[in-house]
């Protein structure tokens, strides 16, 4: 079914994101993905792009070689991001830019452009991501908690913009995922979030695709400007 | 600097590229005269949204030129740049004057 089909996922160098190839690879798409660093040996059918998605050069370059190599994009999984557990009286502005250049602004370069590629053929899928941290105020986390509420509000108004260009925008909340990005949280941090959940259990990267593919699938062209979160948040 | 007629050239080529998309009554003609957009004009705004991205895409792949036409400076001028053909290929030429010189 997905024969000729092309995802394209950002943060793919480790962690969910490297996942999210794999399992697309499987689904028969032909994959493309980026990251700051090169990807250590690379799967056959994937495509890796050195670009920092708050790169707007980069990003530009990367969308027309896809455009010129393969004339359409169905697919962009906005996964490319960055945290940082820190008291606000604590919190260097380079840290507060660093957050917001990969999560917000790297989302809006990603989303502008591909919607550009999407929109010739009147049909596209965006997928972006949030986290449990904004619906659950965790203190420690404000910086990256406020650039997740900016990807949940702009996922809402570019469904609105981009719906009549036949592409749909949503967004995939997890809960924590034991990838880097949560390795220096302290364990009775975690415990007492992971106490917040409704199903009270670490979230795994299957449960992360799932609903991606709910989002992607050609029967879900009617959802749009929605946030799913795991876990019972 | 690149010559006007050239420039016209390429926004013709977005109009090919983007007329099988429009509804009958937005498809546009070719020629300088051809009014875009406000009074007049063919296209409803997501129709100009699509034409500035396929003017956009025509300039890299025939001319290797990398613009965004919709910026800041477009947007805030008094006369749009986005009123005919003819005003938005001057308005081309204009910018990439300005990059040769800068
Ligand atoms: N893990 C969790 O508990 C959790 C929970 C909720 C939400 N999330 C979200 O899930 C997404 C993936 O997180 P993860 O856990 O997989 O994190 P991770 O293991 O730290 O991986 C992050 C990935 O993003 C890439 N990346 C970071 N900044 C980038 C930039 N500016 N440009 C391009 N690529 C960049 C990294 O590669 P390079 O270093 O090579 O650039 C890496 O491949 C993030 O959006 C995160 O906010 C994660």
């Amino acid at each position: 079914m997905a024969r000729d089909r092309t995802i394209l996922i950002t943060g793919t160098r480790k962690g969910i994101g490297r996942y999210l190839v794999d399992h697309y690879r499987r689904q028969g798409f032909t994959v493309f993905g980026c990251s700051r660093g090169p990807m250590e040996s690379p799967p056959e059918g994937y495509r890796h792009f050195q670009v920092d998605v708050a790169d707007e050069a980069g990003v530009r370059r990367m969308l027309r070689t896809i455009s010129a190599d393969h004339g359409r994009l169905d697919v962009l999984v906005n996964n490319a991001g960055i945290a940082s557990m820190n008291h606000i009286l604590l919190t260097p502005v380079s840290t507060v830019h660093r957050i917001l250049d990969t999560n917000v602004v790297g989302t809006v370069l990603l989303c502008r452009e591909a919607a550009k590629l999407m929109q010739r053929r009147r049909c596209g899928r965006i997928v972006n991501f949030a986290t449990v941290a904004t619906p659950l105020k965790l203190e420690g986390e404000a910086i990256y908690a406020a650039s997740k509420a900016a990807v949940v509000s702009l996922t809402e108004v570019l469904a609105r913009e981009l719906a009549p260009l036949g592409i749909t925008v949503n967004a995939v909340g997890p809960t924590p995922v034991k990838t880097d990005l949560i390795r220096s949280v302290p364990a009775e941090k975690m415990e007492a979030l992971l106490d917040r959940q409704a199903i009270r259990r670490f979230g795994e990267f299957r449960d992360i695709s799932n609903v991606i593919d709910f989002f992607i699938r050609p029967e879900s062209d009617f959802v749009t400007g929605q946030v799913l979160y795991l876990g019972g948040v | 600097m690149r010559e006007q007629n050239d420039i016209i050239q390429i926004l013709y080529a977005a109009i090919d590229e983007l007329n099988p998309q429009l509804p009958p009554e937005q498809r546009l003609e070719k020629s300088a005269a051809t009014v875009l957009f406000g009074e007049g004009g063919r296209l409803d705004s997501l129709g100009l949204v699509s034409f500035i991205v396929a003017a956009e895409q025509k300039l890299t792949e025939m001319a290797d030129i990398s613009l965004t036409l919709a910026d800041e400076k477009a947007m805030s001028r008094r006369n749009s740049p986005f009123r005919t053909v003819a005003t938005l290929a001057e308005y081309i030429g204009e910018r990439l004057a300005e990059s040769e010189n800068g």
